[in-house]
């Protein structure tokens, strides 16, 4: 009965997760290193990851900072609706990010106030890049916040208090107690934004246009190298960001290892 | 450097924390303020630390009103009930982070953490994390932080709340050496009466917000001046009574109750090592059951019930209940030797009977 287990737990390890992968990994190179290599630095492909790392980079540096703001609110502060605020910061976990795309359009169309504001300040929103970063910050937003402000509640106000008692301003509090706190949960949620915002498919597709050179990120270009018929191109591709994802994922289990050790000290004390 | 407190009062909503405190810390003394959980003495502590804002009242620090000050400017030594030490740090940064906020340079930081690890048994674990730590060292490492930056007065919040008991009595008397070493001006809040006793000069107790009495330990234990200290501070039995012909009559016992009149009523309390018990029913006039005998280590506690029902608790040393051969369930004689009339809510104060005078006669053997 235990061998039965262990050995479904495998068969679907396999099916599902190796096998899709090594298939993969086999159709890159089908046509040799030389083709797989022409695919990933192609113009379009090079564009797509640029892009890619441009929104992933932006969007990550806005979740720490506002992130960290909204956890710091959130375990701290007792005010109205609290926990509606609360509640709905899970939202884009339950929303298809294609309905996260389509609020932009709705929101940023020519037709709408915020739309002709931006209209006439000739900054272009919805199809560029601002419409992206909005996009899939909406679709990440949750990790920090979720992930900091339980490590927050633990942490408790009383180390804070006391290096205030020690003549600490409140920058210095912050930047000498609580952020070392937080270290391995800043490392963390960053690590899963990164992920995310790497891997955002529906949203971005929605808003940017998917316009080639322009608007297409690497997940875009996979899907578009798809339709096309260019096989070896998508594979390329999605094996690249596939080792990115895979290399963020290694740094997320050290992190999650640091980050448990800490709230466990922190509970033994 | 002295404290003061002047109509202290911190209010949470509609909740009152302190209601209107006022006393004296003086410079050097090392003074406890104890009170059951709840009672505001911890609120009292954080007030002058800085880390509440009072709804009303005055704070002084070696004369100077500190109410406009922020926590940072008092500069104040705090200590946390649990210790509140900076996890990511080491002991050696932890003692230093105060000096280093205040931009010591890096010779004087060596120099005064080498001392203070020295003066606090600490020496070799510089470089330990807390977690590192058993309970009293973070204790020690807690206080050593606190005094680094030389503060003008010491605040400690339950500082042995939340180490085992053998460990507590040890941080005690390294506590009271250390203050006669140092001789900061110290404030300490506690629930523990046998704490508070044994390490502070003197004693502020509180209770629901309010101050009840401030005294030296022996003060506090054989005159307390209000119901609540009577209760709180040691074991003492407590009898209601009215008064008749100048007597509280409780039962069978009386007590008199000069400058009192008719029909009020009374609280009389004892302390047990004042209700002599022995096997001999004639030997005492007052009679009792005897119902239970507790065995407290140093000495035997016993439990009499009278036959009016009232249960009394007397304390007796080991080599006078070796004497006797007391079992349970049998009849004995008492009398009470010593008693106070204990204040009424703001009555006048206590009237002592001192062991020896006369009380009445049917209590005397």
């Amino acid at each position: 009965m235990r061998w039965l287990l262990i050995g479904i737990v495998w068969l679907y390890f396999l099916v599902l997760l190796v096998g899709p992968i090594l298939y993969m990994a086999s159709q890159s190179f089908s046509e040799g290193l030389t083709a797989f290599w022409t695919e990933i630095s192609r113009p379009e492909a090079l564009h797509g990851f640029t892009l890619t790392a441009e929104i992933t980079l932006i969007v990550l540096v806005l979740n720490v900072i506002f992130g960290t703001m909204t956890a710091m609110v959130l375990a701290r502060q007792k005010f109205w609706g609290r926990s509606l605020v609360s509640g709905v910061i899970d939202l884009p976990f339950a929303v298809s990010p294609v309905i996260a795309g389509f609020m932009l359009i709705l929101l940023f169309g020519p037709d709408t106030v915020l739309g002709t504001i931006f209209g006439q300040a000739q900054i272009k929103v919805l199809f560029a890049l601002p419409a992206m970063i909005l996009a899939t910050l909406f679709v990440t937003f949750p990790f920090m916040v979720r992930e900091l402000t339980p490590l927050l509640q633990t942490l408790g106000t009383e180390e804070e208090e006391a290096a205030r008692t020690l003549g600490a301003g409140e920058w210095q509090v912050f930047l000498k107690v609580t952020l070392p706190a937080l270290r391995w949960g800043l490392v963390y949620g960053a690590t899963l934004t990164v992920a995310r915002a790497i891997g955002e498919f529906g949203a971005v597709l929605v808003v940017s246009g998917n316009i080639l050179l322009l608007t297409q990120t690497a997940t875009l270009h996979i899907y578009q190298s798809y339709v096309d018929f260019n096989y070896v191109a998508a594979n390329a591709v999605a094996l690249t960001l596939l080792a990115v994802s895979f290399a963020i994922l290694t740094v997320l289990e050290i992190a999650k290892a640091r980050a448990e050790t800490t709230v466990a000290e922190a509970g033994a004390q | 450097m002295k404290i003061e407190v002047r109509g202290l009062t911190k209010t949470f909503g509609s909740a009152t924390a302190v209601g209107g405190v006022s006393f004296v810390v003086n410079e050097g003394e090392l003074l406890g303020l104890l009170g059951p959980s709840g009672s505001g003495k911890t609120t009292v502590l954080r007030l002058i630390a800085g880390l509440e804002v009072p709804t009303a009242g005055d704070i002084f620090i070696d004369g100077k009103r500190v109410n406009d000050l922020t926590v940072q400017e008092r500069n104040i030594g705090f200590v946390f009930q649990h210790y509140a030490l900076f996890k990511h740090l080491t002991v050696f940064d932890n003692i230093a982070f105060g000096l280093k906020i205040k931009k010591w340079n890096r010779q004087d930081i060596d120099q005064r953490i080498t001392e203070l690890l020295a003066l606090m048994s600490l020496e070799g674990l510089g470089g330990r994390y807390p977690h590192q730590l058993s309970g009293g060292q973070r204790q020690r490492v807690a206080i050593a932080r606190a005094l680094a930056p030389r503060p003008s007065v010491l605040l400690m919040d339950e500082p042995f709340g939340a180490v085992d008991a053998k460990v507590r009595q040890e941080l005690r008397e390294w506590l009271i050496r250390l203050h006669t070493d140092l001789n900061v001006t110290s404030l300490f809040v506690t629930h523990d009466q046998e704490e508070a006793m044994e390490v502070s000069g003197r004693i502020i107790v509180f209770s629901k917000g309010k101050l009840e009495q401030a005294g030296s330990p022996a003060d506090v234990y054989e005159e307390p001046a209000t119901e609540f200290v009577a209760r709180f501070i040691g074991s003492m039995n407590i009898v209601a009574g009215v008064v008749r012909r100048g007597q509280v009559q409780v039962g069978s016992l009386e007590f008199p109750a000069p400058g009192f009149f008719d029909g009020q009523t009374l609280q009389v309390g004892f302390r047990p090592y004042y209700v002599k018990v022995a096997e001999d029913p004639a030997r005492y006039r007052q009679q009792a059951k005897l119902r239970h005998i507790y065995f407290l280590g140093v000495a035997y506690r016993l439990e009499i019930e009278t036959p009016d029902g009232l249960i009394l608790r007397s304390r007796m040393n080991k080599e006078e209940f070796r004497r006797c051969h007391f079992t349970v369930g049998q009849a004995v004689s008492f009398a009470v030797t010593h008693f106070r009339i204990l204040p009424q809510e703001g009555a006048g104060p206590a009237i002592e009977a001192k062991p020896g005078s006369p009380i009445t006669g049917p209590l005397t053997p």
